[in-house]
């Protein structure tokens, strides 16, 4: 039987069975480039959880960070289809290597003077940051692993967040396999 | 190639206008014909192309004909379109054309006039972001920033429209960026870290193709656009004659391989011929060569091809494992990928094979029942044996381009252009018109239905003001005919806005100065081909008021497989009662 291949917008989005995919990007920096990726993304319904994108060691060319979700081919699909734009330099899945990531998260929390060195602990566990502060709110910054921030996100959320940003994911191949 | 092309070195490191720059580099690229609409954004170019004239620049009669009739003339020749519009609604009349060349891998360059720079994003006079909206519907495209960046600009847009799998590319050009000045200086060659596509096949892959191949009982040839934006025709009939493998060819494979061989089965798909598409389900092995699978040719994917191994020859990456999961994909030029793969597969033992498809030809041909009122699929039969399938015929979208696909004797390359994955109405006026300013050597010849003409009739007047030997034929039945056909076939027959209230077709060809003639009868038929065909100095058009309410058959309807296949049903007659009706058979090739 010939095995047909459904388009990504018509597939069951269930998101717990799509295995996610950290693909990296290096595009020439070019007006609209960004726009290109993320047009694709939208005309052919693929998922987006998280992009980022920012300078690289060169002046001329952007690397952007995309955390998607596929089959394995909606995957296939979304690396050719990246590939295909003019501007794309390399498009590499991370997924299958050993890579490092980063998720950076701003926490603006709420506190009183009961809950603010309870706050301030869980910071500390997280080796978060204190970036502000006020009589009613604190703001914390955290980094490391999307399910680091994930965690500390939801250790705060008891103290209730007022507001939050998120950079997304950005991530590197690793060239030294082991820890640091 | 233009004469004209090299020899402008010694223009180099003069100081010019952007808009000069522009039109020597036209030069440079070797364009001979431009297609375009002057307008405020765009009055500094027009004013250059006054001094130089090397370059045929047609004013069409609205922006979607521009594109169409680039697109038209790169099918034709091979070469890459051009056209030229001002901005705001000068830019967004070519969106439709630019769609369907990307749809259809067309190689064409729109350059767009912009507003100035600096009032770019201040909803300025004819202020369109069509770099915005032709990104998705274009290969690429640029806004020049920089009068320093546009030769290279235009240098890198027709390379990415020409190279790879071909396509349209957008460069739109602010008005005070073509009114700066630079030295001239035109790049010799394109490098692009970015856009390098591959070209040679994977030797590897090509091995294991040829493995699978020439392991075949029953193989089919499945062929698409590939081969012709490939020039591979040759390359297509060696093989099959080698393997002595059946050929079936998609909408825009038709022409890459001659419908008189005993291998050809013609076209395939939702109203493919009878037999190719029995054969594709029968086969073991199909080699499909620069064809996408579109759903139009697959129907229920499941269902495809089931019983076989595939192996997919294609220069996009990306179009392999897209709508079907093959065997053995092979990515690379299908001409030079072919011409390696001759070389590794061995004759086949296909005699049972070929006779059986030989049988199913004689018991399911392409076929119509013709009396006195005068059916759709005899004049287009007719136009067949009277040409000889020596014409480029442009079809518009509808029942007629599917008459046309079938019962045309296809045996050129490039002799059949038409809207196939946008479907677009309106292409087959300006298209044909595109054609006729690239081919000299054949009549071309557009056929339209009387709903798709009015798309784009304004393009008479670009006609007959060139005196392009055109032959224009309009299919009249009064109807949106493919629509009509679905409402009764598929939605009870409750016709919904399908019936036309038509002018008269050949008081307006003739108000546009264009002469005309009006047939009614099926003995008339040829005649008035041959006299369009004789008719010299200008363009001929013909209305064929044909039977109001007729069917495409066979028809594999939408998401279904060939065994929902509908044959062309005895009972289709359209005569009055009583009229003897003589069968009218396509006899495709003698075995």
């Amino acid at each position: 039987m010939t095995q047909p291949i459904t388009a990504a917008a018509t597939r069951p989005s269930n998101g717990e069975q799509l295995k996610k995919h950290t693909i990296s990007i290096l595009v020439e920096n070019k007006f609209g480039a960004f726009n290109r990726i993320a047009g694709l993304f939208a005309a052919k319904g693929y998922n987006i959880d998280s992009l980022t994108v920012g300078p690289t060691e060169e002046d001329d060319t952007s690397r952007m960070t995309v955390v998607t979700r596929g089959d394995d081919q909606i995957i296939e699909q979304i690396i050719k289809q990246l590939n295909k734009l003019i501007d794309t330099i390399k498009v590499v899945d991370l997924t299958f290597e050993s890579f490092v990531e980063r998720d950076l998260a701003l926490v603006k929390v709420q506190s009183t003077p009961e809950t603010r060195s309870e706050i301030m602990q869980i910071a500390e566990i997280f080796r978060a940051k204190v970036i502000d502060i006020s009589p009613k709110t604190l703001t914390l910054e955290a980094t490391g692993s999307q399910q680091k921030v994930d965690a500390f996100i939801k250790m705060l959320k008891p103290f209730v967040i007022k507001e939050m940003a998120r950079t997304g994911r950005v991530a590197l191949k690793r060239e030294f396999q082991g820890e640091v | 190639m233009s004469p004209h092309k090299g020899q402008q070195s010694q223009h180099y490191g003069k100081i010019m206008t952007g808009s000069e720059i522009f039109v020597r580099s036209l030069i440079e690229e070797g364009v001979e014909v431009v297609f375009g609409y002057p307008g405020g954004a765009i009055i500094g170019v027009y004013d250059a192309l006054v001094d130089l004239s090397d370059i045929n620049h047609v004013l069409v009669r609205h922006e979607q004909g521009a594109t169409h009739a680039a697109e038209g003339y790169a099918k034709a020749t091979g070469k890459t379109g051009v056209v030229l519009v001002t901005s705001g609604p000068g830019a967004t009349n070519t969106v439709t054309g630019i769609a369907d060349a990307y749809m259809d891998s067309i190689p064409i360059v729109v350059f767009s006039g912009q507003v100035p720079l600096k009032l770019i994003g201040n909803d300025a006079f004819q202020e369109a972001d069509i770099v915005g909206i032709t990104r998705p519907i274009t290969k690429h495209n640029y806004l020049v920033r920089d009068v320093r960046e546009l030769a290279k600009t235009i240098k890198e847009a027709f390379y990415i429209a020409s190279t790879g799998r071909p396509g349209p590319v957008l460069v739109d050009l602010p008005k005070d960026v073509m009114a700066q000045k630079t030295t001239f200086e035109y790049p010799k060659e394109v490098s692009m870290r970015s856009y390098n596509p591959t070209v040679e096949g994977h030797t590897k892959q090509i091995k294991k193709a040829a493995e699978l191949i020439n392991a075949a009982k029953r193989p089919v040839l499945y062929v698409g656009g590939g081969v012709i934006q490939s020039n591979a025709a040759q390359e297509l009939m060696a093989l099959a004659e080698k393997l002595q493998c059946p050929v079936t060819t998609t909408l825009h494979g038709l022409g890459s391989f001659p419908e008189t061989n005993r291998l050809s089965l013609g076209m395939l798909g939702m109203h493919g011929t009878w037999y190719s598409n029995i054969a594709v389900s029968y086969c073991d092995m199909l080699i499909a060569v620069g064809a996408r699978f579109d759903d139009r040719v697959t129907g229920k994917v499941e269902a495809f091809a089931a019983e076989a191994k595939k192996v997919h020859i294609d220069i996009d990456p990306s179009a392999i494992s897209k709508n079907v999961k093959v065997d053995v994909p092979i990515v690379g030029d299908v001409k030079k990928v072919l011409q390696k793969l001759v070389q590794m597969l061995n004759k086949l033992d296909t005699a049972d094979w070929l006779k059986t498809i030989d049988q199913w030809k004689a018991e399911h041909p392409l076929r119509y029942k013709q009396g006195n009122a005068l059916r759709a699929q005899y004049v287009l039969h007719k136009l067949g044996e009277v040409t000889k399938g020596n014409a480029v015929v442009v079809t518009d979208v509808g029942q007629h381009q599917m008459w046309t696909a079938q019962f045309f004797t296809w045996v050129h390359a490039r002799s059949h252009i038409t809207s196939g994955g946008l479907g677009t109405m309106g292409f087959s006026l300006p298209a044909a018109m595109g054609a006729a300013f690239g081919r000299k050597d054949l009549p071309v010849v557009s056929v339209s239905g009387d709903g798709g003409f009015q798309m784009n009739m304004q393009e008479m007047a670009t006609i007959v003001e060139h005196k392009l030997p055109m032959k224009i034929f309009v299919i009249n039945n009064g109807f949106l005919g493919m629509v009509r056909q679905w409402q009764e076939l598929f939605w009870r027959r409750r016709y919904s806005h399908v019936e036309l209230y038509n002018p008269d077709f050949v008081k307006l060809a003739e108000a546009f100065g264009c002469p005309a003639m009006r047939v009614t009868n099926a003995s008339e038929v040829e005649g008035a081909i041959r006299k369009a065909m004789e008719h010299k100095g200008g363009p001929f058009f013909i209305e064929f008021a044909v039977s109001k309410e007729d069917n495409v058959y066979p028809m594999i309807p939408a998401g279904q497989t060939v065994n929902e296949m509908l044959d062309t049903p005895e009972s289709v007659e359209v005569g009055a009662d009583g009229e003897v009706l003589t069968d009218e058979v396509k006899t495709l090739s003698k075995g």
